[in-house]
C-alpha cells in the first residue's frame, strides 16, 4: 500500500520525506530487523542439516493428508472469521440496536480465551459422558453410542469452529479499526449516488478497510497454520503434527526445520500474492474525525438480528468456555487453589505487558522507517521482520536457543580467554529469553497494522509538519502518533493478549522455577488432568479480560473527542 | 584502560549467577511434569537441606541442554519413554554415574551399561476390556488385537504416541518388521474409530459402548479409580496382563540422567540416589500408581490388588532401536488415517 505514497506524486513526496531525513532511522531499522530475523535464520539454518532425507518417505505416506487437512482447516478458519469478523465489526460500528455499546468490547472476549482450552472445554462437554449428551440420552431413553449419532467434536470440523471462535476478533479488531477510520462521509456520497447500504459495504467500505482486513485474516491463518495443540487434541493432522512427529518421534531436528521452512515459505508466498493483488490501489483518507459517525437506526426486527449476530460468537466463544471453566474451578477449588498462582499472574502480567511494549515500539520503528524510505529494500526488511509469527512456537523457541546460547558461549570463552572467568550463559533461560521470543513471535501483529494505518495518512500530513520545521521524529510523535493512538492500542492489545496465552515458546525458554499462567494450565492438561487446569485457566481468560475492556474504551474514544 | 578493565569485570562479576542456598542446588531440565516431582523434591530439601530448580517442557529441552553445551545450569534430564531417553545418550548430552548406591537399588535391565541412564519407575502397556462385553480372559495378548473377533471393537490414542510407538517397537523386536506390519493393518482394521484422545479418553470410550477393548497405560487407570469423578467409569473396565504367561507385558520407564555439563555434579548424583531410594520411590508409587524400580519397594495397594506383573524381558535399549522403523511403520499401516 505504501507503494501508493511515492506513486502519488513522486517529485513532490520523495524529497520531503527521504532525502534530508537522517539515515538514523534506516540504520536503527535494519539493526533491529537483523537482531529479529535471527531466530528464523536459524531454523532455516537448520534446515540443511537433517538426521536423513525425510521428504521420500512422507510423500508416499502421510504428506498428501497433512497438506488437504492444513488446507481445509485454514479455508474454514479463514471464512469463519471473515464472516463473524466483517459482519460483527460493522454492526458495532454503524448500526445502532440495543447493547451495541456493550458489545462493542465483548466482542473481543473470546480472544481471552486460548485455543486449547476452549478445545478442552467443549470436549468436555460435547462428549459422550458430558453433560450434553447425557441430557439427550436421558430424554430419548438411549442406552449407549451406538443407539444415536451425535457429531464428533474431535473432527476437522470441531477444530475448524474451536480455532474460528476464538481468532475471528483478530479480523474484529482490525476491520473495526479501519471502519472507525474511514469518512463517513465517503458512504453518503455512495449512498447518494444511488448503491444501497450492502452494495455499499461491498464497494467502498470493505476495499477501503482491505489492507487492514488483510492483516488480521493473515494473522489468523498464520496462527491456523502453526496451531498445534487443539489440533493434537483433536487429532487432526496437519503439517505442524508431521513437523513435531519427524522432531520428537523421528529425533530429526533438520527434518523438522525444512518442513517448517516450507510453510514458511508457503506464507510468504501468500501474504506476497495478497499485495500484489492490490498493488495498483492507492488511498489516504483526509482524516476528519470531527464528523461522528451517523449510525443507521433500524426497525426492531432488524435490531435483533445485530444482537443474535454479535451474541452467537461471544456466547459460544467466551460465556459457555468461561461458565464451564468456571463451575470446574468451583468444584476442585480446594485441589486446585495454590499460593503460587498470584506469583504466576505476575509473571504472566509482566511479561506480557513487557513484550507488548517492546513489539509496538519497534513495530512503530519499522514502519516509520518504511514511510520515510520507501525503498525495496525497506519493504524486503519489513516483512523479513515479520517471518516470526510463521512459525509454530516449539519451533521458533529452538531457533530463538540457537542464537542466544551461541552468544553466552562465545562470550564466555572470550572472558575466560581474557580474564579467566567464565560468565557462563546471560541470556540464554532467562526472562530476556522469554520478551526476545515474545518479541520475535508476536513483531508481525504490531507492525502489520502500524503500517497499514499509516499508509491511510496522506503524505500531505508529513509535508506539512516537514515544511513547518519538524524533524521525521517530531513529525511521528506530534503528527502521527496522535492520529494512530487506536491502532496502537489496539495493537498492544493484541500482543499482550497473545502473550498471556503463549505456550510452546515459553516452555522452552523459560528459567528455573519459572511459572506462567499457561505453562501451569498445561502441565495438568497434558497429564489428562482437565478439571484440575480450569482455575489457572479461568484466571488467563480474567487477567485478559480487563486490559481488552480498557483498551477497547480507548480505541472508541478515538472517534468521540474533539 | 586499566579502569576499564576493572570496570568490565566488576560488571562481569555482578553478572554471575549467585548460589541460591547454602547447602547448594541441583538443577533440573524435566519432561515429566512439574507437580508430579514436588513432593519427591521437598523429601529431598528435608533429608539433605539441598534446593531444586525445576524446567518442564514435553519437547525441546534436549536441544536447548545441546545448545547450552559446557555452560549448561542444568543437572539433571528427567524422562519418560526409553526412546527419548536413548537420544540424550546418542546426542552426547549425559555422562556416566558410577553409583554404589544406584547400582544396588536399579536392577541391571533397568539402567545403561555405562550408567548413563537409570529408571526410576516403569508402567506396563496394558489392554482393558469391558467388564460386560468381553468375557475375562477372551484376550490375553498383544497379538490377539489383530484377530478378526475385535472387528469395530477397538480404541488406541494415536499410533504416534511414544508409548505406541514403544509397543510397536518391542513387537518389532519380537516378530521382525513385516510381521509387525501385518499384525498392526488387523490392529487398525479392528478399530471402532479413528485414534484420538489420552490413554484415559479410551478407557472412557469402553465405558461410553464406543469399543470393547483398548490399550492404554497401568498409571492412567489407576489414576482414574482414585479420582472421584472418572472411579464409576473405570470401574467398567477390567484390566488384562498381556502376554503374561508369555514373554511378558510390554513395559516402559520414567529414567533419570546426569548432564555433561552438570555445575552442581556432586549434588545431582546425591538426588539421584536419592529417587532411587525406598523412600522416593515408595512415593512415587503412591502418588502416580507406577511401578517403582527398586525391586525393594512394593507397588501401591491398588497397584498390588491388580496382581504381580510379568515385564517383558527384552532390554529396553532394542526398543529404541527400532523406534524409527515402528514411527514409519505407523506411517505406512496408516494407522491414525480415516
Amino acid at each position: 500500500m505504501t507503494e501508493a505514497v511515492t506513486s502519488v506524486a513522486p517529485g513532490l513526496a520523495e524529497p520531503l520525506l527521504a532525502k534530508r531525513t537522517s539515515r538514523r532511522w534506516l540504520v536503527t531499522a535494519a539493526l533491529t530487523t537483523a537482531i529479529v530475523v535471527l531466530p528464523v535464520l536459524s531454523v532455516v539454518f537448520l534446515a540443511f542439516f537433517p538426521e536423513e532425507n525425510i521428504w521420500p518417505h512422507l510423500l508416499e505416506t502421510t504428506l498428501p493428508r497433512y497438506l488437504t487437512t492444513t488446507l481445509q482447516l485454514m479455508l474454514g478458519v479463514g471464512a469463519l472469521t471473515l464472516v463473524i469478523g466483517l459482519s460483527t465489526a460493522w454492526a458495532v460500528t454503524m448500526c445502532e440496536f440495543p447493547g451495541r455499546r456493550f458489545f462493542e468490547w465483548a466482542m473481543l472476549l473470546p480472544f481471552a480465551v486460548p485455543a486449547y482450552v476452549i478445545a478442552y472445554v467443549y470436549t468436555s462437554l460435547l462428549d459422550y459422558a458430558g453433560p450434553v449428551q447425557r441430557a439427550l440420552r436421558g430424554w430419548f431413553g438411549w442406552e449407549n453410542a451406538s443407539d444415536y449419532w451425535f457429531p464428533e467434536i474431535r473432527s476437522l470440523e470441531g477444530a475448524t469452529l474451536m480455532i474460528g471462535l476464538v481468532l475471528y476478533p483478530y479480523v474484529y479488531l482490525l476491520a473495526r479499526a479501519a471502519f472507525l477510520e474511514q469518512s463517513p462521509s465517503l458512504f453518503a456520497v455512495s449512498r447518494s449516488l444511488g448503491h444501497s447500504a450492502l452494495s455499499t459495504f461491498f464497494r467502498v467500505v470493505l476495499p477501503i478497510a482491505r489492507p487492514a482486513v488483510a492483516v488480521g485474516l493473515s494473522l489468523v491463518l498464520m496462527e491456523t497454520l502453526n496451531d498445534f495443540g487443539t489440533v493434537d487434541f483433536f487429532a487432526v493432522q496437519t503439517l505442524t503434527a508431521g513437523l513435531f512427529d519427524t522432531w520428537m518421534n523421528l529425533g530429526n531436528l533438520g527434518g523438522a526445520a525444512q518442513i517448517a521452512t516450507t510453510m514458511l515459505i508457503f506464507v510468504v508466498i501468500l501474504v506476497t500474492l495478497e499485495r500484489y493483488s492490490r498493488r495498483r490501489q492507492q488511498q489516504f483518507a483526509a482524516r476528519d474525525n470531527r464528523d461522528p459517525i451517523r449510525r443507521f437506526s433500524m426497525s426492531f426486527p432488524r435490531q435483533l438480528v445485530c444482537v443474535a449476530v454479535c451474541a452467537v460468537p461471544v456466547t459460544f466463544g467466551f460465556l459457555i468456555p468461561g461458565f464451564t471453566l468456571g463451575l470446574y474451578a468451583w468444584e476442585y477449588f480446594g485441589e486446585s487453589w495454590n499460593p503460587d498462582f498470584i506469583q504466576n499472574t505476575f509473571n504472566s502480567l509482566f511479561l506480557s505487558s513487557t513484550a507488548a511494549l517492546t513489539t509496538l515500539l519497534i513495530g512503530i520503528t519499522l514502519a516509520y522507517s518504511r514511510r520515510l524510505h520507501n525503498t525495496r529494500g525497506m519493504q524486503i526488511l519489513m516483512r523479513l521482520s515479520s517471518l516470526g509469527y510463521a512459525m509454530p512456537g516449539a519451533v521458533l523457541a529452538v531457533g530463538v536457543i540457537v542464537p542466544l546460547a551461541g552468544f553466552d558461549n562465545w562470550f564466555d570463552s572470550l572472558m575466560r580467554e581474557v580474564f579467566g572467568l567464565s560468565t557462563g550463559l546471560l541470556l540464554s533461560g532467562s526472562a530476556f529469553a522469554l520478551v526476545f521470543a515474545y518479541t520475535v513471535r508476536f513483531l508481525a501483529v504490531s507492525a502489520g497494522s502500524v503500517e497499514s494505518a499509516l499508509q491511510k495518512i496522506t503524505p500531505s500530513m508529513d509535508m506539512a509538519s516537514r515544511s513547518l520545521g519538524h524533524t521525521p521524529g517530531g513529525t511521528l510523535v506530534r503528527v502521527h502518533l496522535p492520529m494512530l493512538r487506536g491502532t496502537l492500542l489496539t495493537a498492544a492489545l493484541v500482543v499482550f493478549v497473545d502473550c498471556m496465552k503463549e505456550l510452546p515458546a515459553t516452555l522452552i525458554l523459560r528459567p528455573f522455577n519459572f511459572e506462567t499462567l499457561a505453562t501451569y494450565v498445561y502441565q495438568f492438561a497434558s497429564d489428562e488432568r482437565l478439571y484440575h487446569s480450569a482455575l489457572p485457566a479461568l484466571i488467563i481468560v480474567l487477567a485478559g479480560i480487563v486490559p481488552i475492556i480498557l483498551m477497547s474504551r480507548s480505541i472508541s474514544n478515538t472517534r468521540t473527542i474533539g | 584502560m586499566r579502569l576499564k578493565l576493572a570496570a568490565t569485570a566488576t560488571i562481569a562479576l555482578a553478572l554471575l549467577p549467585m548460589s541460591a542456598s547454602a547447602d547448594g542446588e541441583v538443577n533440573i531440565y524435566s519432561y515429566r511434569q512439574a507437580y508430579l516431582l514436588k513432593p519427591l523434591l521437598n523429601a529431598f530439601k528435608q533429608e539433605t537441606g539441598i534446593d531444586t530448580n525445576v524446567v518442564f517442557a514435553k519437547k525441546g529441552l534436549a536441544e536447548r541442554l545441546e545448545r547450552e553445551g559446557r555452560n549448561s545450569p542444568a543437572d539433571i534430564v528427567m524422562t519418560v519413554d526409553i526412546s527419548r531417553i536413548n537420544e540424550l545418550v546418542e546426542r552426547d548430552l549425559v555422562q556416566t554415574v558410577d553409583s554404589e548406591v544406584l547400582n544396588k537399588n536399579v536392577p541391571e535391565n533397568l539402567r545403561h551399561p555405562e550408567g548413563k541412564w537409570f529408571a526410576l519407575t516403569t508402567r506396563g502397556r496394558l489392554i482393558f476390556t469391558s467388564k460386560d462385553r468381553v468375557e475375562e480372559g477372551e484376550i490375553t495378548t498383544y497379538e490377539e488385537l489383530a484377530d478378526d473377533k475385535w472387528d469395530d471393537r477397538i480404541c488406541t490414542r494415536s499410533g504416534k504416541h511414544p508409548y505406541n510407538i514403544a509397543l510397536i517397537s518391542s513387537m518389532i523386536a519380537h516378530h521382525g518388521e513385516a510381521e509387525t506390519e501385518a499384525w498392526l493393518e488387523g490392529v487398525k482394521d479392528n478399530l471402532a474409530r479413528k485414534p484420538q484422545g489420552g490413554d484415559r479418553d479410551q478407557i472412557k470410550a469402553i465405558a461410553e459402548g464406543v469399543c470393547d477393548v483398548s490399550i492404554g497405560n497401568s498409571y492412567y487407570y489407576g489414576n482414574m479409580l482414585q479420582d472421584e469423578n472418572q472411579r464409576a467409569i473405570a470401574e467398567q473396565v477390567r484390566l488384562v496382563f498381556p502376554n503374561a504367561d508369555g514373554r511378558g507385558t510390554h513395559i516402559n520407564i520414567s529414567g533419570i540422567s546426569l548432564t555433561k555439563s552438570a555445575p552442581n555434579r556432586d549434588n545431582a548424583i546425591k538426588l539421584m540416589e536419592f529417587l532411587s531410594s525406598a523412600e522416593a520411590q515408595r512415593i512415587y508409587a503412591e502418588a502416580n500408581t507406577e511401578y517403582p524400580a527398586n525391586p525393594d519397594v512394593d507397588p501401591s495397594g491398588l497397584v498390588a490388588e491388580w496382581g504381580a506383573i510379568n515385564p517383558d524381558k527384552l532390554s529396553l535399549q532394542e526398543i529404541a532401536n527400532h523406534r524409527n522403523a515402528a514411527v514409519k511403520l505407523v506411517d505406512r499401516v496408516d494407522y491414525d488415517g480415516e
